[in-house]
């Protein structure tokens, strides 16, 4: 990573290319033209257009006396805050695991990334039948165990809340392992190898050379991921579909069943109220990325 | 000793990585191979292993499974034109931002940036209207050009990052030999940038193969959409078939994992270093 801050500072200063050669600009801005024509037909306009449709005040007066929106939106925080840091904190221990040199560890690597490479809905639904409490194969061994019948995984709210949880984690945590172990790799191997010469312990290299050089990727990391999580439909409407009793809605899926019960309105207005939290975390993403 | 212990140690974070990982895989393999009256005694290993299911799915005989693959040549033909036609849009952007540094390049950086924080789920909705509004809606193209967009933004982004890092001098060289800038498009940049752009093209190629909630919600008829869909309308009953639901899940499921595995060392590289630039 400070490879590509490197380059990037390198690069960026250098002079326009024959600036006065107006072929140039001409040809660049033919290039730039079918980005820009998706941008406005299919970003631009349907935002305003949702901007517009979300923009009657009796919508927010609907949702928030509905309190499956209010449950949803409850949900969704708890969801962001539980799930992504649990994830990034497990990323952050796993990619150390996986940057230590053994043959089996390369090869698990190689399994380890499977869950993100394949779709998620023949995945998610192995979970949903390994939960299914009359012939899944979690409550199968549950009764050889304790002769008893076990729990209805997925229709206590809290329960199949947290599960949605394990599938979102399990879907996307390779990705992250991925991108942090990029990150270590990414580290000069001397440091280590002058620690360790001082004497140093494995956690004090991590405290004070792991650590400090990979913070700001991990904060970059944990806010694209609650970006990418507020946006992940599947995890919770393949494995519980909302319910029990639309309890388990998040704002991805609360906004695709309001319109199937065709009020756009009210979906775009239940987006809408993720915008004060998603507002300062992008102007803060823009600044640390963008330049 | 202390070896040995050391490697006893990380096993001990190998294996539950190992189980946490293949369970669920195994699971559906598990059903795959199952006859049907097998697969819910909770068995772990299927007494007698079978590949009846894999018959009857590609002989299309249940009812579910009428346009199996009718759906899954849309799959792929929507996957293909989607990994295409963002390979082509992004790098024909990142050529003009990056190395004929058009005017407002940085602008359009910022707008792309700004795109891929945007919520999957959230621009389905106002998409979903806009669809209709330009009468896409229940035509391929309509999903087509959804995973375009939300896929360029992304490989503009890793496409530039790769670009600013190729020498200015090999640009200045070609411009010296009286090179214009559709030759140097095609003798430098293409070739320089190839590494780059497969793993784009594979990037694309996935997110569309693998997308469900954007498929099922601008086609609806059987013969138009893709596997994705038609594995989610299994959920609409609660008797289906569900050995026959998972053996086409494993179908669908092979292609992107194999895709994955023959491009990884260009994915590796390219996507964690361009995604997550600090």
């Amino acid at each position: 990573m400070t490879t590509a801050a490197n380059t990037a500072s390198i690069a960026s200063p250098a002079a326009p290319l024959k600036k006065d050669d107006g072929g140039w600009q001409w040809w660049g801005t033919l290039l730039v033209t079918p980005y820009l024509a998706v941008f406005a037909v299919f970003v631009l306009y349907p935002v305003g257009y949702g901007f517009w449709l979300g923009h009657d005040i009796e919508s927010y007066i609907e949702i928030f006396h509905d309190p499956i929106f209010l449950r949803a939106a409850v949900n969704t925080v708890v969801f962001l805050l539980v799930a992504v840091n649990l994830k990034m904190f497990v990323a952050l221990l796993l990619s150390g695991f996986f940057a230590i040199p053994r043959w089996w560890i390369r090869i698990l690597g190689l399994l380890f990334i499977l869950p993100w490479a394949v779709p998620s809905i023949p995945t998610i639904l192995s979970f949903r039948f390994m939960l299914n409490p009359e012939w899944g194969v979690i409550n199968q061994l549950y009764f050889n165990l304790t002769f008893e019948d076990g729990p209805n995984w997925l229709n206590d709210p809290i329960l199949a809340m947290s599960l949605s949880m394990v599938v979102h984690i399990w879907k996307s945590l390779p990705f992250w392992t991925l991108i942090l172990l990029a990150g270590r790799l990414a580290i000069a191997k001397e440091l280590y190898e002058a620690a360790s010469i001082d004497g140093a312990s494995n956690a004090q290299k991590f405290a004070h050379i792991t650590w400090p050089s990979m913070r700001q990727l991990y904060v970059t990391c944990t806010i694209l991921s609650m970006f990418f999580t507020l946006g992940d439909f599947n995890s919770v409407y393949l494995l519980t579909g909302g319910g029990p009793a639309d309890l388990t809605h998040v704002l991805a899926t609360l906004g695709i069943r309001y319109i199937r019960l065709d009020r756009v309105d009210l979906a775009m207005a239940s987006i809408m109220c993720a915008l004060p939290v998603m507002l300062p975390m992008m102007v803060y993403m823009m600044r640390r990325l963008s330049k | 000793m202390r070896k040995v212990f050391g490697e006893a140690r990380l096993l001990l974070i190998g294996i539950p990585v190992f189980l946490w990982t293949a369970i669920p895989l195994y699971h559906m393999m598990l059903f795959a191979l199952s006859p049907k009256e097998a697969a819910f005694k909770g068995k772990l290993w299927p007494d007698d292993p079978t590949l009846r299911n894999f018959e009857l799915v590609f002989g299309q005989k249940h009812y579910y499974l009428n346009n199996l693959w009718h759906q899954m040549w849309n799959s792929l033909i929507i996957a293909l034109a989607v990994g295409l036609l963002t390979l082509f849009v992004a790098t024909a952007a990142a050529f003009a931002i990056s190395r004929l540094r058009v005017r407002g390049g940085r602008i359009i950086m910022n707008m792309a940036l700004l795109t891929y924080f945007v919520p999957a789920a959230f621009l389905a909705l106002p998409m979903y209207k806009a669809m209709a509004t330009y009468r896409l809606i229940n035509t391929q193209w309509a999903l087509i050009l959804a995973m375009v967009t939300i896929a360029t933004p992304y490989a503009i982004w890793v496409l530039k990052q790769a670009a600013d890092k190729l020498p200015l001098e090999l640009d200045e060289a070609a411009i010296v030999d009286g090179a214009t800038a559709p030759q140097l498009f095609r003798h430098v940049f293409v070739p320089l940038m190839a590494p780059s752009m497969v793993a784009v093209g594979t990037y694309a190629l996935l997110l569309a193969w693998n997308e469900y909630l954007y498929a099922f919600l601008l086609l609806s008829r059987d013969v138009d959409t893709t596997l994705a869909v038609a594995l989610g309308a299994f959920l609409s009953a609660d008797d289906s078939p569900w050995e026959l639901l998972m053996t086409t899940g494993v179908i669908y499921a092979l292609p992107p994992a194999a895709i994955y595995y023959t491009f990884r060392r260009y994915m590796a590289a390219d996507l964690t270093s361009g995604s997550v630039k600090t």
